[in-house]
């Protein structure tokens, strides 16, 4: 914050001084040259002819998508169902799974803080780092093709997510609402039960809706991989070039994100 | 009844909060802790049921060592000291009778308390001290949803229904307006006499102090400064404990409150 006089003793304040302003002007320019660069790359490694066709080719599976094929439905009842299914106990099941891995990784609860910490720290990471398509390519290869594989790879997936969110919202309860409740000679868990649990019921709910309503839309591609579900179909029919097959498919996956996201907003602004 | 002996806590930070503290309470008496802040006030309620470990020196009360139990021990006699915060601390989200039902967690195991299943005495007292508190008709209302005044009776039900020896008391008035700071301080202290419980009140307010209470301590940096009735305040033992400053409106002059009215039940 340079401040400079004039000859007639006028203060003049600016934001940064000379060498400041030259510096930022400086990132700048190395920010775009960068991006140039970067551009360049990916220019020489495309095919542009293919770019240029693709209007035509979109076209063409647009002509052949349209319109689709209603009477498919019948078969996808099924595997909606199964996707519904996936994502709702691979919910259920992540959170048995994450509570008691939050408690342990959260500062004000966890029975040590360096030993037991870092090892739900680990797993919240590591659960956490592999996308479900990954977990459900893996479970696939071990115990099989089908819905359980998909539960699994959606369950794994979330406790992570729902581990971290709730151990940040136990770390941030009011303490002394803890201290009374300990200073009635109330034993650990009726301390857990009565001055925590309470505090963290609406993140916990909150954080439920929301894996769940994230876990539709990742148990609707989980097929791809044979997991089960709507996605097993929609492979089937990409590769047999059935396209108002696909289009049906995707009309049915985004109702049934549209609902899910409806029904959690409602859950949530019930809540709060 | 309640007896400290050279109570010592030094923080990890190194903060001495409370050096050789030697206090003895005799039973049915309602003691003020004054004291600057920092002095050290919380700290000494906080080590006498170790809510805050003492370094070193003892806490007896009725004879037992309370620094020396272990932690089921320790919890057997928390059960015997009721405790009211500043910020009343009651758990925001269940209803004023799980609130005050909360202070019989010590008596009951973990499923009876965790389904609410109390024992039928239990929730008679319960009932019995929110109507002596004036909140009978807010037994079912949410904590968060009262005032603070109302919240702070709440707490106080909540340590007497522990039936305890004595009550560990927080700045209960400092987040209250001045005349339900009066109330409050009234409350706590008809209760003490009624079922003649000691208590160790740590308050700011000294004039308030001096009108409710029969012996005042002053803290000053984690020791001793004062011991007293409350007639023996004077503005050199106010600038013992605080240090320079007028203290001419601060001290209660011995002119009685006109006959108190009864206070309307919020």
């Amino acid at each position: 914050m340079p401040v400079t006089q004039t000859a007639k003793g006028v203060k003049i304040w600016q934001l940064r001084d000379r060498n400041q302003t030259l510096i930022r002007w400086a990132g700048y320019l190395a920010v775009v040259a960068v991006f140039m660069w970067c551009w360049k790359r990916i220019s020489d490694a495309t095919t542009w002819f293919f770019v240029w066709d693709a209007p035509r080719i979109a076209a063409d599976i647009g002509g052949r998508a349209v319109p689709p094929r209603w009477s498919y439905m019948d078969k996808l009842w099924g595997p909606l169902w199964d996707t519904l299914n996936m994502a709702t106990l691979g919910t259920l099941l992540a959170l048995v799974m994450a509570v008691p891995v939050a408690f342990l990784a959260a500062r004000n609860t966890t029975p040590s803080a360096i030993f037991i910490r870092p090892v739900a720290l680990f797993i919240i990471v590591a659960t956490r780092s592999i996308n479900s398509l990954i977990w459900a390519l893996l479970l696939v290869a071990i115990i099989g093709p089908g819905v359980f594989a998909g539960l699994l790879a959606i369950a794994f997936r979330s406790i992570g997510f729902c581990a971290k969110l709730l151990y940040e919202a136990i770390e941030e309860i009011d303490q002394t609402q803890v201290e009374a409740i300990t200073a009635t000679g109330a034993s650990r868990w009726q301390v857990m039960a009565y001055g925590i649990v309470p505090q963290i019921m609406p993140a916990f709910a909150g954080i439920s809706v929301f894996r769940w309503d994230i876990n539709i839309r990742e148990s609707t591609v989980l097929g791809l991989v044979g997991a089960g579900g709507i996605g097993l179909q929609l492979q089937s029919s990409l590769n047999t070039l059935a396209w108002p097959q696909v289009t049906l498919i995707l009309i049915v996956i985004l109702f049934a994100v549209v609902v899910g996201e409806w029904i959690s907003a409602k859950v949530r602004g019930a809540i709060i | 009844m309640l007896e400290l002996q050279k109570l010592t806590k030094t923080y990890r930070t190194g903060d001495k909060a409370l050096q050789n503290v030697d206090l003895v309470i005799p039973k049915g008496q309602v003691l003020a802790l004054i004291g600057p802040s920092g002095a050290g006030k919380s700290t000494l309620i906080r080590c006498i049921n170790r809510l805050v470990e003492p370094s070193s020196g003892k806490v007896l009360l009725d004879g037992t060592e309370l620094t020396a139990l272990s932690s089921g021990g320790l919890r057997k006699m928390r059960r015997k000291m009721g405790m009211i915060f500043q910020e009343y601390a009651l758990v925001e989200r269940l209803t004023v009778m799980e609130n005050v039902l909360s202070g019989r967690l010590g008596y009951v195991g973990f499923w009876r308390s965790f389904l609410r299943k109390y024992p039928q005495s239990d929730i008679d007292e319960a009932f019995r001290l929110l109507d002596r508190v004036g909140l009978l008709a807010m037994a079912d209302k949410r904590a968060d949803e009262l005032s603070g005044g109302q919240r702070q009776r709440v707490g106080i039900a909540r340590a007497l229904i522990q039936d305890p020896r004595l009550l560990l008391v927080d700045e209960p008035t400092a987040s209250l307006d001045p005349k339900t700071s009066r109330q409050i301080m009234r409350l706590i202290c008809e209760l003490c006499a009624e079922r003649d419980l000691a208590a160790v009140i740590n308050i700011h307010d000294v004039a308030l102090a001096q009108m409710f209470v029969e012996r005042i301590v002053g803290l000053k940096a984690g020791e001793l400064a004062f011991d007293g009735k409350p007639s023996d305040m004077s503005d050199a033992v106010l600038t013992s404990i605080y240090g320079e400053e007028d203290w001419h409106a601060t001290i209660r002059q011995v002119d009685e409150d006109e006959a108190e009215t009864p206070e309307p039940a919020q």
